[in-house]
């Protein structure tokens, strides 16, 4: 408990002195009320993954018998080679794609973010308030307004059922350059810019060798929510790649979904539903403290 | 800004904080060459996906595409700036999308910022144990894919499977997922169970800012937890509900992925435009780009429009 509270007031800055005293000023019925209330909100939240993870352990076929919330026998590794085996293993061949689309859709979104950002609140130049107004603008379209434009143009010039069609929009993040603005205002020193001029070092080699090891954790925030973003764009992929090979698990399982428990076995949806998400968990969990702090430089304003 | 972002960023050494000194400042001119190797790739690529998409959606809205009665000739495109606009506030189901999705964002909006709200409170609250694992339990589901939350709710949801339906038997009662009058609001428990979470980390982070004097003080005066709330905590977070109202109202206007995954299961009550997106996917499966197109121009004039109008309203009551 004391290592939570220490952890909390590192966080909460200022806060610090008042949270030590917290124990002593709280009554028990207080605790109990808020800790109910605590309780009965995560059930909520937790349920339908609890429901995942007992379902897949399950054996093959009894995924929707009993009262799903308990273990009823054993059977994930048998359901894991079924998965497999379905469609000549086509579902790990989706989740390489949505690794692959992802990875280098955030890598390299998460670069020319971070020059853009990086340009818009370390120099001056004309022209600058109407590009940070026009990204700002852009950050508060809805995006998949632009999707269908999208696939017309990219019919045009030939590039359906071609990765750049999922990956070319997934690079440009206006919320990503809005984040970097701020982390670089924020984190890379001014002083510490010309130093690296007087010491003759252009301006790339500044950002490079200089900004970009101070904004880092700010990179790594956009870097995970642009890979979230991207994975769940749903309505781009399914439009632009029709060939089976080329989708992503979100795309493949919807349409293993469609097609009723007919063609595929309902059972192998809620399985690979379950192994789809479990990427993304990890790098959340890993990486709290990045998030956690891009979301609040997002916020407080 | 400064000061309080460091506040609340732990990822930030304290020494690197350039003080009260203003940005922008001591910013420097710089090289065209420098310019465009810096801003040169994001500019390329946003005007290409980004804009492009804006003016070309905006320009197709006002062409209709004329076919012959027999089909013999080329189809025309002809210049017709009215056509689709007048086309798309005739179409009952486009209009009916439209109410649906601004009677989901005025229920659900509320109720789901609500219980975010509530639920960084009780975090931030004293009495509060267990702060870490709360926050993560409730931000897990924001790291579900939508597409994917929405495939695991449907066998919450579907009559095989529904481990609520199975629950509640004992007790008699039945949940009707999928009837015409909850269908809407078995949609919005799953976008309430993705961005709760999301949206209680961006208010419990503001409330992280409020200086500890403050509260102290308010507590020496004996005020509750309650009045502390009320007083003092909801007013410092209002800037972020605001922020989280604008990004949900945005959200509520894409509508697209819940509904198309629970469509084929939803026995008919989920119709093809039952959102103003399904609605414009729709009429691109039939062939009618440019009514598709006049669809979406449509409704993002609506979600500006509602988005400036919301942050004037909430401005000018801050400032009275």
């Amino acid at each position: 408990m004391s290592a939570a509270v220490t952890r909390a007031s590192s966080t909460a800055g200022a806060k610090g002195g008042t949270k030590a005293g917290a124990k002593r000023d709280t009554t028990a019925t207080s605790r109990g009320v808020v800790l109910a209330v605590l309780l009965i909100s995560t059930a909520y939240f937790l349920f339908p993954l609890w429901w995942l993870l007992v379902s897949v352990t399950k054996p093959f076929g009894r995924q929707f018998s009993g009262s799903g919330l308990w273990f009823d026998g054993f059977g994930l590794f048998d359901n894991l080679s079924r998965l497999t085996a379905q469609n000549d293993g086509i579902f790990w061949r989706w989740m390489l794609n949505s690794v692959l689309y992802c990875g280098v859709g955030a890598l390299v979104g998460t670069l020319l973010s971070a020059m853009a950002g990086y340009l818009l609140a370390k120099y001056e130049f004309r022209g600058k308030g109407l590009l940070f107004g026009t990204v700002l603008a852009a950050v508060l379209v809805p995006k998949i307004l632009f999707t269908l434009p999208l696939y017309l143009m990219f019919s045009g010039v030939g590039l359906i059922n071609n990765p750049l069609a999922v990956l070319l929009p997934s690079v440009v993040s206006p919320f990503g350059v809005y984040l970097a603005r701020i982390f670089a205002a924020q984190s890379v020193p001014d002083e510490v810019i010309e130093a690296g001029r007087l010491d003759g070092a252009g301006e790339f080699r500044i950002f490079r060798t200089i900004g970009v090891p101070m904004m880092l954790p700010a990179l790594v925030t956009i870097f995970l929510f642009q890979f979230v973003d991207i994975w769940n764009n749903y309505l781009l992929p399914a439009m632009v790649l029709g060939d089976d090979e080329l989708q992503p698990v979100t795309v493949g399982l919807v349409g293993w979904n469609a097609s009723h428990g007919v063609a595929v076995p309902a059972p192998l949806v809620v399985i690979g539903s379950l192994i789809s998400v479990i990427p993304l968990i990890i790098a959340f969990v890993a990486l709290q403290r990045f998030w956690r702090a891009g979301m609040t430089a997002g916020a407080v304003k | 800004m400064t000061t309080t972002l460091s506040a609340a960023e732990p990822a930030a050494p304290p020494r690197q904080n350039p003080g009260p000194a203003r940005r922008g400042r001591r910013q420097t001119a710089l090289s065209r060459r420098t310019l465009l190797l810096f801003g040169g790739p994001f500019v390329v690529l946003f005007l290409a996906m980004y804009i492009a998409p804006i003016v070309y959606a905006t320009v197709s809205s006002f062409y209709v595409v004329k076919r012959s009665g027999l089909g013999l000739t080329a189809p025309t495109k002809e210049f017709d700036p009215l056509h689709n606009f007048a086309q798309a506030f005739g179409d009952h189901d486009f209009l009916a999308g439209l109410g649906r999705v601004g009677l989901f964002a005025v229920v659900q909006v509320p109720l789901m910022l609500g219980v975010a709200l509530g639920l960084a409170l009780l975090i931030d609250a004293k009495s509060a144990r267990g702060k870490g694992l709360f926050r993560l339990g409730a931000f897990l589901p924001y790291a579900i894919p939508g597409v994917s939350a929405a495939l695991v709710w449907s066998f919450m949801y579907s009559a095989d499977s529904s481990p609520i339906n199975h629950l509640l038997e004992p007790l008699g009662i039945q949940i009707p997922f999928f009837s015409s009058g909850s269908v809407l609001w078995s949609v919005a428990n799953i976008v309430t169970w993705s961005w709760t979470g999301y949206n209680m980390i961006i208010i419990y982070s503001a409330l992280q800012t409020i200086p500890g004097e403050v509260l102290e003080a308010a507590r020496m005066d004996g005020a509750s937890a309650l009045r502390i709330a009320w007083h003092i905590k909801i007013p410092a977070v209002r800037s972020s509900l605001v922020l989280t109202a604008v990004f949900s109202i945005i959200g509520s206007a894409q509508l697209f992925n819940e509904p198309t995954v629970l469509q084929p299961i939803s026995s008919g009550s989920i119709s093809s435009t039952f959102t103003p997106i399904m609605s414009a996917q729709a009429a691109v499966a039939a062939g009618n780009y440019h009514y598709a197109a006049a669809q979406s121009v449509i409704l993002a004039v609506a979600v500006g429009v509602l988005s400036f109008v919301f942050f004037k309203l909430t401005n000018r009551s801050e400032n009275a």
